[in-house]
């Protein structure tokens, strides 16, 4: 569904991703981690167009992404959930996710509203709140809630478990998890490697801007150099 | 008490002139946290084009259509021939980049239409009308209720619309706009269209009273800037109280000190701003949890 291949990036004369190749199916929870620093959020950033990619291709259901601007990509199935939830802060929850529709203007919306609240009761209370004013946790569920009013058939998340605590992290990755019913395919970018790597299907990991490391989740869990590394055990 | 209220009235006129031009300055504001100093020029270039396309046998409503088309074209080309190309430059260098705009504009207007003051008549007669005592001109009347329409209609544009909230959405968070799906670059577009329409407009409508010139821009630009400033940079409603404010403060400054302080008003204004509530009065911290 999206492969990458040789991908590059750069923030002025300093090149960040040194040739990233990875691929995920239809389907998968693909999580790549890594520590800070890594690249990570450079690299979903180059997925979904926000910063321009200096080299490499990115293929995405077929097509070539290189070149469509990043307002395109979404129409074509790609959100994404960013570093920092990014909301819009003075907005209201209720309008947050009507924009997450923004390409769409059918009478599925407000069904999807009515899903994204069952998903995320909270958000539901808060609706006409200015989003704001919501804690870290509602902000990150509103992040994701937002992303899939898109309709998405693959969604990026870059850390959703960031500053949060442990008991809503568990909420979330429950709600990452659950995608997968929902036909959602999940590139899951993540310093919570643990977290992450046990709801995924597979896992990638990512050291100053390239993959040292790819493989079936568990096996990457009971790699004892990963253990050491990341999952300090 | 009829002088006060003649006072107030020609106050209330120039201000929604001066709301007009500050709702210019806001919408760029707040779709590129850019100050385009070329707003008063977009306010020239209305009153302009409208005396020459009169001139030229264009009936007045014509006309003035023309100005305003032809000045938010060329606020479309000025994002992307001079804003555009320089993405990702710093702030301030876009803001110099708007200021040699506006010289350009201002001197090709020189060229072009010549330095002399140019005026068209009044749309519906130039008969005073009688009110407590005070009078007021019809032209007012047009001036004060395109103000009001203007805004009446900006705040159902981005209230009720789909396109304006993601005009806010962009304004708020570019980034997360993208994410979204919204057409960024063309959020930017628009809002220098309807900035330099809601100029020109103001142009027209004030040209009967006030008569332009190629130089005339300027100063409708620094009492617009005042009045966004005073009512905090980016916030409509502000620029609707800063500019009513900073007109009526200047009226008050003319009719009972001196008109040769008129001017005065609206820089007295902007140092005050800047010294005890920099951002202004409707500006309020923004909220943000982390």
């Amino acid at each position: 569904m999206l492969r990458v291949e040789g991908l590059r990036a750069r923030y002025g004369r300093i090149e960040v991703l040194h040739g990233i190749d990875l691929s995920v199916t239809s389907g998968e929870i693909v999580t790549v981690i890594g520590a800070n620093g890594a690249g990570k959020t450079t690299l979903l950033r180059c997925l979904s167009g926000v910063h321009p990619a200096a080299g490499g291709n990115i293929s995405f259901r077929g097509e070539m992404l290189t070149s469509v601007p990043a307002w395109r990509r979404v129409g074509l199935g790609l959100a994404q959930s960013p570093e920092g939830r990014q909301i819009f802060t003075n907005l209201t929850v209720e309008e947050n996710l009507r924009l997450g529709a923004y390409l769409f203007s059918d009478e599925r919306v407000e069904k999807d509203i009515d899903d994204a609240f069952q998903m995320f009761p909270i958000l539901k209370e808060k609706r006409n709140l200015v989003a704001g004013g919501l804690s870290g946790g509602q902000q990150q569920m509103l992040a994701i809630a937002r992303a899939l009013m898109a309709r998405p058939s693959c969604l990026l998340l870059d850390e959703p478990s960031m500053g949060l605590a442990p008991i809503i992290v568990a909420q979330i990755f429950d709600v990452v998890k659950g995608l997968k019913a929902l036909d959602v395919t999940v590139l899951l970018v993540e310093q919570n490697a643990y977290g992450a790597l046990k709801i995924a299907d597979r896992g990638y990991v990512m050291e100053t801007g390239r993959i040292t490391m790819d493989g079936p989740a568990d096996a990457l869990i009971a790699d004892p150099r990963i253990r050491e590394a990341y999952l300090g055990i | 008490m009829s002088e006060l209220l003649q006072f107030l009235l020609s106050g209330v006129t120039v201000g929604a002139v001066y709301a007009l031009v500050a709702l210019g300055f806001t919408m760029i504001y707040n779709a590129s946290d850019v100050v385009n100093f070329a707003q008063g020029e977009f306010v020239m270039l209305g009153g302009m084009i409208t005396v020459f396309a009169h001139a030229a046998g264009a009936p007045l409503p014509l006309a003035a259509l023309t100005a305003v088309v032809a000045t938010a074209a060329l606020g479309v080309a000025m994002n992307k021939l001079a804003i555009e190309p320089a993405r990702g430059a710093p702030v301030v260098s876009l803001v110099i980049i708007t200021i040699g705009a506006s010289i350009f504009i201002r001197g090709a207007a020189q060229l072009i239409f010549g330095k002399q003051i140019h005026r068209f008549p009044a749309f519906s007669g130039e008969d005073p009308i009688r009110i407590l005592g005070a009078t007021i001109l019809p032209q007012s009347l047009w001036v004060i209720g395109g103000a009001v329409v203007i805004f009446v209609g900006l705040w159902l544009f981005f209230t009720r619309t789909l396109l304006g909230r993601a005009v806010l959405a962009t304004s708020n968070n570019r980034l997360a706009a993208q994410l979204v799906g919204i057409n960024t670059p063309f959020v930017m577009t628009l809002s220098f269209a309807m900035s330099a329409g809601i100029g020109a407009l103001a142009g027209v409508l004030v040209t009967p009273i006030t008569l332009t010139a190629y130089d005339v821009g300027l100063a409708f630009a620094l009492k617009g800037f005042a009045a966004a400033m005073l009512g905090g940079m980016g916030n409509p409603k502000g620029a609707l109280a800063g500019g009513l404010i900073v007109g009526v403060l200047e009226a008050m400054t003319a009719g009972y000190l001196s008109s040769q302080y008129k001017d005065a008003a609206a820089f007295i204004i902007i140092f005050a701003v800047l010294f005890f509530r920099p951002q202004g009065l409707f500006g309020r911290q923004s909220t943000d949890r982390v």
